[in-house]
């Protein structure tokens, strides 16, 4: 088992929405308590739906928000001490949308080396050749070195991302919908090509996706989170053959693989996402769950571990476990 | 019997000045009542295009011509936009992507969903409620007369979503063109509101026309399937012949650039499709993929290929036949 380079203790961010001039504030929980730990090499997938917290907690990995409460560390030493500087050379993010995150006014040579430029990394002489080389990693000809991101297509574009957020060599790499603007001819190329890098410079990647079959593909782990939370990490294909977690079931429900005569699947979900300002009691998904007993709406559940995996349900308390090792509706299946 | 929608030879001009943009050069597909078509293709093939000609909504410089377009027995080339505008909402419907944006903000949306009903049909405004009430029902949602009072910002976006099905299915509709009805959607949502799109158009015996890049959609839920590129179509059948043997390089290509859970290995390379879309300014000579295409021969750059037809409904814009394309693939691959 290789080394741990990322852990979030018992990350939380609040933040203080206002309701108007004297009606005070309210507290938004967006990510509340999160602990994730990430070996070198590993490709963990972050699942969940909009508004669930998944890119605030991206956003606190970067640094570019402070967390309210928990600390991150690299290698065990706290993020705070490094500093922006060194934080960034060792965390890069690539965005979803290659046609808002590149400067339209910067040639493609300009914005992939602006790193270099920041950083003042060797001599000014070779950075052309630094960059030069990485395009040519990336799969872009040298020759667009003086184009404008106008002149690229988005497939191109998103490989521009790609080399500016590599050429300082980070250690991860904390991909947010990397491939959800683009076409299907051109994700694959992307996909293709995030995963032959992570190969080639031994790159540890945060994938957040709302595309399961994405994630089931690239990930070697995914966490899914709900309301701030994560109420399931496992291995990738320990998670797509037995989820535990009753949303994690509803997720994977929802994937509309390419299989004609299944028909469209109905997930018992309901419509009503939970305001996050006035989150349900008790666990929070208790009031979309199909499973829900009596005491999930009174307390919240324990993240419980079992073989590695973790999950966050009621239904894998040890007092419910001795009856019902297996969840509610599995047993009435086979009874 | 006949079909509820027959387009022959479609095709939209847009004049720029550096020459005429065919983004639909000579689209034929028919709808028959009650069915599903399902049209897939990349952005820029002219899907959306395609579905604002019918409509008879598009920009005000591009140019319409089609050798027929007829829907349920109405010659919709010939009719004045004051007829249109008759059927348009009424007995033709459509429902788009963003629903934020197609929804007016000032208004309610109990006064946007009454709109069409008290346009087209003349009623009562009471009955127009108690239609909107019911309808509103119908697509899923909760305490349906209260939220008749409020407005777009107010809603989540999969309510959002809910309430465009709403209101396209006022007056009844006989055809509603859904263009990428889900794209912006959480995938559990995507899910219900498909579930949903199926089930009403059961109830209501609509036919429709999903404009979609998701071939996962496609398969769950098309009838038939019309693939488009570059402005023309390049393959129709059902969605079972079309996933389970395409016709077409283009499509084969596509089905082998997502991941399939359980189909796909994890770490192994997606297929992907090389080169870029031709521009469609001017004229087209020759197959508009045979760039991309790894069977292309001389012929296919000679001359303009026709859409072959293997049996009714099926048919194919390849100058290769399958069988010789294996054939050929066999060769290079002894050779």
């Amino acid at each position: 088992m290789s080394a741990l380079l990322l852990e979030a203790r018992d990350l939380e961010r609040r933040f203080w929405i206002s309701r108007g001039l004297l009606k005070g504030k309210r507290v938004l929980h967006a990510v509340n308590g999160v602990s994730l730990a990430l070996r070198r090499g590993e490709v963990l997938g972050l699942v969940g739906e909009s508004g669930c917290g998944k890119s605030t907690l991206a956003r606190m990995l970067l640094g570019l928000l402070a967390p309210t409460r928990g600390e991150i560390l690299i290698e065990g030493k706290p993020i705070a001490g490094l500093g922006r500087f060194g934080l960034a050379r060792r965390i890069q993010p690539v965005f979803q949308d290659p046609y808002s995150s590149l400067n339209p006014r910067k040639t493609v040579g300009s914005i992939i080396g602006l790193p270099l430029r920041v950083h003042r990394v060797g001599a000014p002489g070779q950075w052309r050749g630094q960059i030069e080389e990485m395009m040519e990693r990336v799969g872009l000809p040298r020759r667009l070195y003086g184009n404008y991101p106008g002149q690229l297509s988005g497939g191109q574009r998103q490989r521009v991302a790609i080399a500016r957020a590599l050429i300082m060599r980070p250690e991860l790499v904390i991909c947010d919908e990397p491939t959800s603007a683009l076409d299907v001819s051109v994700q694959s190329q992307i996909l293709n090509l995030l995963q032959d890098l992570q190969k080639e410079l031994g790159l540890t990647y945060i994938l957040i996706s709302h595309n399961l079959a994405v994630v089931e593909h690239m990930a070697t782990r995914v966490a899914v989170m709900y309301l701030g939370r994560i109420v399931e990490e496992a291995e990738t294909a320990n998670l797509f053959r037995a989820a535990r977690h009753p949303y994690t079931r509803a997720l994977l429900a929802s994937v509309l693989t390419p299989e004609p005569g299944l028909g469209v699947p109905d997930t018992h979900l309901g419509t009503a996402f939970p305001n996050p300002l006035d989150p349900p009691s008790g666990c929070t998904f208790h009031p979309r769950c199909p499973d829900a007993l009596p005491r999930c709406a009174q307390e919240a559940p324990r993240l419980r571990e079992i073989g590695g995996d973790k999950v966050e349900c009621h239904l894998y308390d040890e007092a419910v476990a001795v009856g019902a090792a297996r969840p509610r509706h599995y047993q009435e299946q086979r009874g | 019997m006949t079909a509820l929608l027959e387009v022959d030879r479609l095709s939209v001009e847009i004049p720029l000045t550096i020459g005429t943009l065919r983004p639909v050069r000579g689209v034929s597909f028919e709808v028959a009542r009650g069915e599903t078509l399902c049209i897939v293709g990349e952005s820029g093939c002219g899907k959306s295009l395609t579905s604002l000609a019918i409509m008879d909504l598009l920009p005000r410089r591009a140019r319409r011509s089609a050798a027929r377009l007829v829907f349920d027995g109405v010659d919709l080339t010939s009719l004045p936009e004051r007829r249109m505008a008759d059927l348009r909402g009424n007995r033709m419907a459509m429902i788009f992507q963003e629903p934020m944006t197609s929804l007016n903000p000032a208004y309610t949306i109990g006064n946007q969903l009454e709109e069409a009903l008290l346009r087209h049909r003349k009623v009562p405004r009471a009955e127009a409620r108690e239609r909107a009430v019911f309808l509103l029902e119908k697509c899923g949602i909760t305490a349906a007369g209260e939220r008749l009072s409020q407005y777009p910002h107010q809603l989540s976006g999969g309510i959002r979503q809910r309430v465009m099905i709403a209101m396209a299915l006022m007056c009844g509709p006989k055809l509603i063109i859904a263009d990428e009805p889900t794209t912006a959607l959480d995938v559990t949502i995507q899910a219900q509101i498909l579930h949903l799109l199926a089930s009403l158009q059961r109830e209501f015996d609509m036919a429709v026309i999903l404009i979609t890049h998701d071939l996962g959609v496609v398969a769950r839920i098309a009838d038939r399937v019309a693939v488009m590129y570059a402005g023309e179509v390049v393959e129709t059948g059902t969605a079972a012949e079309i996933f389970a043997r395409p016709l077409h390089p283009y499509t084969e290509g596509l089905l082998r650039c997502i991941p399939v859970p359980g189909r796909t290995r994890r770490g192994e390379h997606l297929g992907s499709i090389p080169g870029m879309v031709p521009s469609l300014i001017g004229t087209l000579e020759g197959c508009a993929f045979r760039n991309r295409c790894p069977h292309a021969f001389a012929d296919c750059a000679a001359r303009a290929v026709p859409l072959a037809e293997t049996a009714v409904g099926r048919s194919y814009r390849c100058l290769l036949p399958p069988e010789a394309r294996a054939a050929g693939a066999l060769e290079a691959a002894t050779s």
